[in-house]
């Protein structure tokens, strides 16, 4: 434990021309897109497709690929923060609010799961995703999202660290009690809010 | 994983291990211990305050307090220089970790090892080796190691003693761009064939779990490959690294 940063010989850091208030601690910028996951990157056929909301284990509603494309969408310009300390400035993508397609399904609930194509899910209170804070977004730059970035759908939740923007998702499942996903069984914090450095699990 | 927090590393020593990879012997009081595969984040501060963090895969087996981490430099990189170039023993910076609760090997079971590495995507899964032979009968293990030239080599002579001294592990390399002369192995990226060849095993005996590391192409080749070579989707354990372009 240290209780001041501890200084080291020999290094000398680039100095920050970033806006404090625009780079959350412990992150650099970069121009590039790192891509990480777990696994293989799972492939779905559009025709094959379609995005699911449950109520606990309770179908409410489920769209096509051809559906979920007329659904209200909009432009989102925003910066991203991973957990493994790059952020990205003005990523540009389109999608749906979660707002959106809670209204449409008709119900809230305290906690949301997604869960994913692959296996991978992860857990957000209703709160962190309503209000305009979370999409599921099927472009990026004008383009398809590609497969090892999350396509065709991923969640966009950019407030928080980029692993609960979850790539390949495939349902919204609305649940009384939180439940960890699966980075938050395995070491990452629960709520991962990039301001608060809320990272991995804590004492 | 306990909670985590940010700890004092003493550099101890160092070993050059190529000319763009060094490694470091690290001393860290308190230090909780990890499971092959998992990584630290690494926080250097300068005497302005200013600071940058990056993680590191952690390359020994679980040794007390001590620790090592090999790291290759990045073109324009702004922590990999300092640990490759600069550190010396004396020095300190701070680690936080272990984190990484899933591209870990620590429960074997029966499930035969394979892992495939392109370039520095090697240090994870060196772990893993490494603690596989401290096993007396270790499960069969099979290691891929795609690299660009000799020069990029990482644990040539470790990776070759474990080969010769144990029947049950098997190590391919391939040189993507400049083989050593003489070489009569595999040259070129890796691909369906070179995996056909390495992952062929006897009827009835369990499939392996996979270990794909390196950078994103690398890794999103191999493990779609794997996939249709016949392993199930969550036998296939990836870390990447690397930046993806658009066209990449």
């Amino acid at each position: 434990m240290t209780d001041k940063p501890l200084v080291t010989r020999g290094f000398r850091g680039r100095l920050r021309d970033t806006d404090p208030a625009r780079l959350p601690p412990g992150q650099y910028v970069t121009s590039d897109f790192p891509v990480l996951s777990a696994g293989p990157t799972p492939t779905s056929p559009l025709a094959r497709w379609d995005f699911s909301v449950y109520d606990d284990d309770t179908l409410l509603t489920r769209w096509t690929w051809a559906e979920f494309l007329t659904l209200p969408a909009e432009d989102v310009t925003t910066d991203i923060h991973c957990v493994t300390h790059w952020s990205k400035y003005d990523t540009r993508w389109r999608g749906v609010r979660l707002d959106t397609l809670f209204d449409l399904a008709g119900r809230r609930a305290p906690f949301v799961l997604a869960t994913c194509d692959g296996g991978y899910t992860t857990n957000l209170t209703l709160e962190d995703v309503l209000g305009a804070k979370a999409w599921v977004v099927y472009q990026y730059d004008g383009h398809p999202i590609e497969p090892e970035h999350g396509g065709p759908a991923r969640l966009l939740v950019p407030h928080l660290y980029f692993w609960k923007s979850a790539k390949w998702v495939r349902a919204l499942k609305l649940i009384q009690q939180d439940h960890p996903g699966f980075w938050e069984q395995r070491g990452y914090h629960n709520h991962a809010d990039p301001w608060k450095e809320e990272r991995y699990w804590e004492d | 994983m306990g909670g985590l927090t940010w700890r004092v590393a003493r550099v101890l020593d160092t070993h050059q291990e190529n000319a763009s990879a060094r490694s470091l012997h690290l001393h860290v009081p308190g230090w909780p211990g990890h499971r092959p595969g998992q990584h630290v984040d690494v926080r250097l501060t300068d005497e302005r305050g200013d600071q940058a963090a990056r993680s590191y895969s952690i390359a020994s087996t679980p040794q007390g307090e001590h620790l090592t981490l090999t790291v290759v430099r990045v073109q324009d990189g702004e922590v990999s220089p300092y640990l490759v170039d600069d550190a010396r023993p004396g020095d300190q910076f701070e680690v936080l970790g272990p984190i990484g609760g899933y591209f870990v090997w620590d429960a074997p079971g029966n499930a035969p090892l394979l892992l495939v590495a392109g370039g520095s995507g090697l240090v994870p899964l060196m772990c893993m080796l490494r603690a596989r032979f401290t096993r007396p009968h270790g499960v069969p293990a099979a290691l891929l190691y795609s690299l660009r030239a000799p020069d990029d080599t990482l644990f040539a002579h470790e990776l070759d003693d474990y080969a010769r001294r144990d029947a049950s592990f098997v190590l391919t390399r391939t040189y993507t761009r400049t083989a050593p002369p003489g070489w009569t192995g595999l040259t070129g990226r890796v691909g369906a064939t070179t995996l056909a060849t390495v992952t062929t095993r006897p009827a009835g005996t369990p499939e392996p779990t996979a270990f794909v590391c390196g950078p994103t192409g690398f890794v999103e080749r191999v493990a779609r490959t794997l996939v249709e070579l016949g392993f199930t989707p969550d036998h296939v354990r990836t870390e990447r690294f690397g930046p993806t372009g658009r066209t990449a």
